[in-house]
């Protein structure tokens, strides 16, 4: 499987790429996943200083759906990568992946942050007792944060050596968050699924990829027997 | 409980501008100022004329900050439109309500089918100042220019067997892309339906217009029920049928999610939602960062409703 920068067999896109260019790709995405939240912040800030400005009627509500819908698209970029990697041959794109998750997390949080304390009001009793235990979206939701906690804690390069095999298993928790994250999704909507459909249509087609994959893997191992 | 008292009020925070012009003739200055701004935008099921050469009894402050004309137009639940809250806004527009007719049908002595207009001569109208709760736990303070629905439901006669009252919204999925979307689970036409005693209650209205105007399109034109003490979705839109019934008629989102809506659906704060608590309420407008949290009043603060469920258990019939 492929391994975090290690590989060097970009053989397509990276390597063709103006050196310049190649060189400022990583802030490049980086500054791409920052977008939705500085787009954000412009609006918070229009709101602050204009009440009723920027987000409607309900601002606080804007903010954390706003802040949930990117959280759950980036992680499913992150998702992407590997099989992006393998489907176009660029094991280098790997080297994209932790910032992505990274990001990913970040907006998972800022979401998380948003709905206490702009909708919850920091009624940390209420929102645990009430909301986390007795509402199965939100602790599902809930479920998605905490499992994305250890790997963002472990995402470094130290953690990855310390760690060695074991690593790669920890971080299989992306999977369980991000089902957990889509079923979030689809329990709080009403009425309308069309995201929850779109969503699963991606999640599948990356789940559908990784098995296709570990099959083919299997059986060219076996083969070489 | 929480009804604050006049005097600790400014009066600019609950008189907003269209208030005075209710006051001085306000039908004529506010039809001018809407021609005026090119705010035509939508098609009327009634002529302009219609409401300007109508008397409107202004309605009755109820102490609390109104919500604003652009939140109430541009932040709705109407799924005929799509799912998120800005789609009614930017979409019913393609809704033609003009003509509009409205059947009567069911237990009634003299059932019939006609055109608005025709329906609604010779009725007066009047603003009501009404707390609207979504049972998405915000809410709203909107100035509606309607009548009692007794006053239309007598027109027609109930028989002694009518015992409850089902409404239906247009169903035209060439002008309503909520309708026509694959992903909607909602099996249209919407339906909504209310006892005939609650239906006859004087706080009951059918509104055609706020804010001065008639109705937005958005908001449920031509004509939609307005129903306070009970969560908006009850508040059924573009109605084009009314029928009495014997039996409980069908309402959607009971059908849809039978935990989650009841028929009745009144507003209790006592009875959570399976998603959301039913305790409190944002009220609009809200602010960002300090929002405007208010704790949920029974049957949302209009007691008088209280005799028609004497002895139900509220909690069983949510």
């Amino acid at each position: 499987m492929d391994r975090g920068g290690v590989a060097g067999g970009s053989k397509f896109v990276l390597m063709s790429l103006p050196p310049v260019i190649a060189a400022c790709s990583k802030p490049l995405v980086f500054c791409l996943l920052a977008v939705p939240l500085a787009l954000l912040g412009v609006d918070v800030w229009r709101e602050a200083v204009a009440p009723g400005s920027a987000l409607g009627a309900d601002p606080g509500e804007a903010v954390v759906h706003h802040l949930g819908s990117w959280g759950l698209r980036i992680l499913l970029v992150t998702l992407a990568v590997s099989p992006a990697s393998r489907v176009f041959r660029q094991p280098r794109l790997i080297r994209f992946r932790r910032m992505i998750g990274l990001w990913a997390f970040t907006y998972v949080v800022l979401h998380f942050v948003a709905y206490l304390s702009l909708l919850a009001g920091f009624d940390v009793i209420n929102v645990l007792v009430d909301d986390v235990y007795k509402r199965p979206y939100i602790t599902v939701g809930f479920t998605a944060l905490v499992l994305l906690i250890p790997l963002a804690a472990t995402s470094t390069r130290g953690w990855q050596r310390r760690l060695g095999r074991r690593w790669r298993t920890l971080h299989r928790l992306v999977y369980p968050a991000a089902i957990a994250a889509w079923v979030h999704l689809l329990w709080l909507s009403k009425g309308g699924f069309m995201d929850p459909f779109v969503y699963g249509l991606v999640l599948l087609f990356l789940f559908g990829e990784r098995i296709a994959y570990s099959v083919r893997r299997r059986r060219a191992v076996s083969d070489d027997r | 409980m929480l009804i604050r008292r006049p005097s600790d009020i400014k009066p600019s925070e609950i008189t907003p501008e269209y208030v005075y012009r209710t006051r001085r003739r306000f039908m004529r200055d506010s039809l001018a100022v809407a021609a005026g701004a090119g705010a035509g935008a939508s098609a009327l099921a009634l002529p302009d004329s219609w409401l300007e050469e109508r008397r409107v009894e202004p309605g009755e402050p109820i102490g609390e900050q109104m919500t604003s004309e652009a939140n109430a137009t541009g932040y709705n639940n109407f799924y005929e439109f799509g799912t998120d809250k800005e789609d009614p806004a930017k979409y019913a527009h393609e809704m033609n309500v003009d003509p509009w007719t409205v059947e009567v049908s069911g237990e009634v002595a003299e059932p019939g089918k006609m055109g608005l207009e025709d329906m609604l001569a010779g009725i007066d109208l009047e603003e009501r100042i009404y707390r609207l709760r979504c049972v998405e736990a915000w809410s709203m303070v909107i100035p509606w220019i309607g009548f009692p629905v007794k006053k239309l439901l007598d027109r027609f006669k109930p028989t002694a067997d009518a015992k409850y009252v089902e409404f239906k919204t247009l169903h035209r999925p060439s002008e309503m892309r909520g309708q026509r979307s694959l992903f909607s689970s909602i099996d249209w036409p919407y339906l909504e339906g209310l006892r005939l005693d609650e239906a006859n209650h004087p706080l009951a209205i059918f509104a055609v217009g706020m804010y001065g105007k008639l109705l937005p399109n958005q908001n449920g034109a031509p004509i939609r029920l307005v129903v306070p003490w009970k969560y908006g979705f009850k508040s059924i839109k573009s109605i084009v049928s009314i029928r009495l019934t014997r039996r409980q008629p069908v309402n959607t989102w009971n059908d849809l999610q039978p935990r989650e809506y009841g028929f009745y659906a009144n507003v209790n704060p006592n009875v959570d939602h399976p998603r959301w608590s039913q305790a409190r309420e944002r009220r609009f407008p809200t602010t960002l960062f300090r929002p405007n949290y208010i704790p949920t009043r029974m049957f949302n603060g209009y007691d008088e409703v209280a005799a028609l469920y004497s002895g139900m258990d509220l909690a069983r019939f949510y």
